[in-house]
């Protein structure tokens, strides 16, 4: 909590609230001692009266100075509404965590009690309760404690509930934590959050309880009075001293606003942590020099080029200055060339996929020197022209086909929608053309799975699905990104087959992103292995294993065992980690975990250099790789 | 070193079975892998042994005595799958590796103590005091494996502890696993997806499928000659490179 406070105090509203809320306690602490007197002393020869210069808000029926009494109430009032919303959150946690503690059996009966008290509307459980427990201050705040504990129970449990469900909390109780110690160690200090603006929200609502009780008679007691009270002595002057009772109103609304705005900023905290607060910061982007396409230029060696992209850059802006995942990449995807990119988890392979299909989205920018798909250039066309051209030619399958289908759709509706709008076909005819292709990915039973929704198939259903969704059209790039990474082996083989078989029979281009090498090298004619947001290597999937040159490229492979692999050697191992797009180094980004880095490498960049394999980004390319085994042993 | 029996285990969710009598024998001071498909059962089997999932029947016994499910003592241990929720946010790996050690410690010998278990991971014993998300996703599930050898247990359960994991440190774990075994002589169930993983670090293997063993054995004679037809297709199933599809049909 320390650290959330300066956040707190960041808004304008975290300031008046907070404020606020100080103002009140300092004067729940010094009114009574103050002012005390003042507030209880009687004037027989000045009762009921109204504003004065010496009672600014009047007097009640014994004289008293009705100002300085709302000011000396504070503090009851306060107190109260602390006592009773501490009783209700403790009871209320007690009632949350019991059925995380207790056996089963146990819990279940908690649960559902809780879920009972939740049926009856809180105010009516405070008048019931407030009756039902006699008439003075103790029972009232027993009254409100009680009353408020079912809503804060069911939160709590519901919150602890999706914590205790994670890994590190059964780590913990399998490690033979003791159950009290796993609540109070790992559950509550992972939802205190949400609880603890929960719960000033409902001191706002305990403190208006109060004033209720009071005002109806059934709270606080004479001679002890807070703001409830006050208003109910007031309100029978009200036409003769409208301030009696609009006094200690306004003290509730303040105090009420103080709790509402502190407990808001508070959530606007909390909840803030996940946003990022990155905006795109204007500075100039040099615009890359553009050169129109040259369709005359070697016109018979292009004609089957699908894809051509030069100099791709990809950068999203950062808190100092715009970071760039992907930096100068080059591809060329001719028809039915199948390709496929490797690396670790932010080399910028799946970046460079979703560059390629104008999918990235504000605030990244895109820009490449050459950007032609079927020999349009992306980057000038009109957004319509380019929109039909990807809605017919280009098809994109993701990682996992639950996101990218639309859960409340039927899968043959989403099939059919696109092939509506960018094909002009018929609602029956694309109804039928959505069918086709089902049964074109071997989907058994395609009628049947077109009337169904993509949560009543299964996940390689889906993704076979979504690859049919991509031949509605007739497409001339299939861009796949991690296709079968959450798939089981046996279905991953399927998906894999299908995309060859569909290569194949179309002359479709394929353009595979995927961190399996073991995946890629099986489907794909060439490979390109990204690093830090370039192409170190470039070379037949053909030649991975035997003449990768880049260290890179030999650790990745050496790193995963095949069924090949030597059981007797350790696996190979990369040191440290990824290089940070925000921190690049000056040389070669791969040098800090090389075996054979020297000194040109930590000086100069090496660029992709052609030769009769592919293409290689490395000062020592074709040097053994020594060390590599001896790192392994670490 | 310890052998763990499951014994004609059953574990049902509401109707539906997802472990149908399943006995098996993880041999003692082996790493024994457990292979299947998502939604076989493999996962249910390892939190069945350390009591996450209710037994509708049979027994799990370690040394032909029943589990212990209940103390501070707990020698049957659990490394998770994911590294980025196995790990409390709120608290630094020193102290959740302290959790899991079997007895009160003063202030300096668990200090010691946390620097063996990080040393035997390999990681900096100087970084006790980080929180877990100033680690990579390699780094915690080396921390994660620190805390599972913190209970001093006898045999530790690995669910998928790779397939979470970039590929470059897949390796490194990999070999952590075997070295660990290597060195301390524990029981391992290694439970993956992947044939190759299991390949290079079980001597044993068991194939599991819709809630049932359909084959096990040493790993190098179910993966050459597979009795069951399951396997065969799980062994056919394996991406092959290019290069080598054409040289052998045999993965082995």
């Amino acid at each position: 909590m320390r650290r959330d406070r300066p956040e707190v105090l960041r808004t304008p509203v975290g300031i008046v609230g907070i404020t606020l809320l100080g103002v009140l306690a300092v004067l729940a602490v010094l009114a009574p001692l103050l002012w005390g007197e003042r507030a209880t002393a009687t004037d027989t020869y000045d009762i009921l009266a109204g504003p004065s210069a010496q009672h600014w808000a009047g007097t009640d029926n014994l004289g008293r100075d009705i100002f300085f009494r709302t000011l000396v109430a504070t503090r009851l009032s306060l107190v109260l509404t602390l006592m009773a919303t501490t009783l209700g959150v403790g009871l209320g946690l007690l009632l949350g965590m019991a059925p995380l503690l207790l056996p089963r059996r146990l819990g279940r009966p908690v649960v559902a009690f809780v879920n009972l008290l939740l049926g009856f509307p809180s105010l009516l459980m405070v008048l019931f309760l407030a009756v039902i427990l006699g008439v003075s201050t103790t029972s009232a705040v027993l009254a409100i404690g009680i009353a408020i504990a079912p809503p804060f129970a069911r939160l709590a449990h519901t919150l602890g509930a999706g914590v205790a469900d994670l890994d590190y909390v059964a780590a913990a109780r399998i490690s033979g934590v003791h159950p009290l110690r796993v609540v109070v160690r790992h559950v509550l200090p992972n939802v205190a959050e949400p609880l603890v603006v929960n719960a000033t929200v409902t001191a706002s609502s305990v403190l208006l309880a109060f004033g209720g009780l009071s005002f109806l008679g059934i709270g606080v007691q004479p001679p002890q009075y807070d703001w409830g009270r006050l208003m109910q002595d007031g309100l029978s002057s009200i036409y003769t001293n409208p301030l009696a009772a609009l006094v200690p109103g306004i003290a509730f609304v303040l105090t009420g606003l103080a709790f509402n705005l502190t407990g808001e900023a508070a959530a606007g905290t909390f909840g803030a942590k996940a946003r990022s607060r990155a905006r795109w910061r204007p500075t100039r982007t040099r615009r890359v020099a553009v050169r129109p396409s040259r369709p005359d230029e070697q016109e018979d060696a292009r004609a089957d080029v699908v894809l051509d992209v030069r100099d791709l850059v990809v950068s999203f802006p950062g808190p100092c200055g715009s970071i760039s995942p992907v930096r100068g990449v080059s591809i060329t995807l001719r028809s039915g060339e199948a390709v496929g990119v490797v690396g670790e988890s932010g080399s910028g392979k799946s970046m460079t996929a979703l560059a390629i299909a104008q999918l990235i989205e504000e605030p990244g920018r895109v820009t490449a020197e050459r950007l032609d798909f079927c020999r349009t250039d992306l980057r000038s066309g009109s957004r319509a022209a380019t929109d039909a051209l990807l809605g017919t030619s280009l098809a994109v399958v993701f990682q996992d086909p639950m996101t990218s289908l639309n859960p409340v759709m039927r899968i043959g509706g989403q099939l059919a929608e696109g092939a509506r709008r960018h094909q002009g076909l018929t609602r029956q005819d694309a109804a039928a053309r959505a069918v086709d292709r089902l049964r074109a990915v071997h989907l058994r039973d395609p009628e049947r799975r077109a009337r169904q929704y993509p949560h009543e198939l299964s996940g390689g259903m889906r993704q076979r699905a979504m690859i049919g969704m991509g031949l509605m059209g007739t497409p001339r790039l299939i861009v796949a990104d991690e296709p079968t990474t959450a798939l089981d082996m046996t279905v991953q083989r399927q998906v894999l087959d299908l995309l060859e078989e569909t290569r194949h029979d179309h002359g479709t281009a394929l353009l595979m992103i995927s961190h399996d090498v073991s995946v890629v090298s099986s489907i794909c004619d060439r490979v390109l292995v990204m690093y830090a947001g370039r192409i170190v290597e470039d070379l037949p999937s053909a030649d991975l294993h035997t003449k990768a040159r880049h260290p890179y490229t030999r650790a990745l492979i050496g790193a995963v065992p095949d069924m090949a692999t030597d059981l007797h050697a350790p696996l190979d191992t990369i040191s440290g980690h990824p290089v940070d797009p925000r921190h690049l180094p000056v040389g070669c980004a791969y040098a800090a975990r090389c075996p054979l880095v020297s000194e040109r490498c930590r000086q100069e960049e090496p660029t992709l250099e052609a030769d009769a394999i592919g293409e290689v980004a490395c000062w020592h390319a074709d040097e053994p790789a020594r060390a590599e085994t001896l790192e392994a042993v670490r | 070193m310890s052998r763990l029996d499951f014994e004609d285990v059953t574990v049902r969710y509401g109707h539906h079975t997802v472990l149908d009598g399943v006995s098996l024998t993880v041999p003692e001071g082996q790493i024994m892998g457990l292979v299947g498909e998502s939604g076989s059962g493999k996962s249910t089997l390892a939190r069945a042994a350390v009591g996450l999932a209710p037994l509708a029947g049979g027994r799990v016994l370690l040394d032909g005595r029943p589990v212990r499910h209940q103390g501070r003592r707990r020698p049957v241990q659990m490394v998770f799958q994911d590294p980025f929720s196995s790990l409390d946010p709120r608290m630094s790996i020193g102290q959740s590796i302290v959790e899991a050690l079997p007895e009160r410690l003063r202030r300096a010998p668990r200090a010691a103590e946390i620097a063996r278990l990080l040393q035997l991971v390999h990681l900096d014993p100087a970084r006790a005091a980080d929180a877990p998300s100033r680690l990579s996703g390699g780094q915690r599930q080396r921390v994660a494996i620190a805390r599972a050898l913190a209970g001093r247990p006898a045999v530790i359960l690995a669910d998928e502890i790779t397939s979470a994991l970039d590929v470059s440190v897949q390796g490194a774990i990999l070999n952590l696993v075997r070295e660990m075994q290597r060195e301390t002589g524990l029981t391992v169930l290694f439970i993956s997806h992947n044939l190759a993983v299991v390949r290079y670090v079980a001597t044993h293997v068991a194939v599991m499928a819709g809630g049932r063993i359909v084959e096990q054995g040493p790993t190098a004679r179910v993966f050459s000659s597979p009795a069951s037809d399951y396997t065969r297709e799980l062994l056919a199933s394996m991406p092959v490179p290019a290069a080598r599809r054409h040289l052998s049909q045999n993965p082995i």
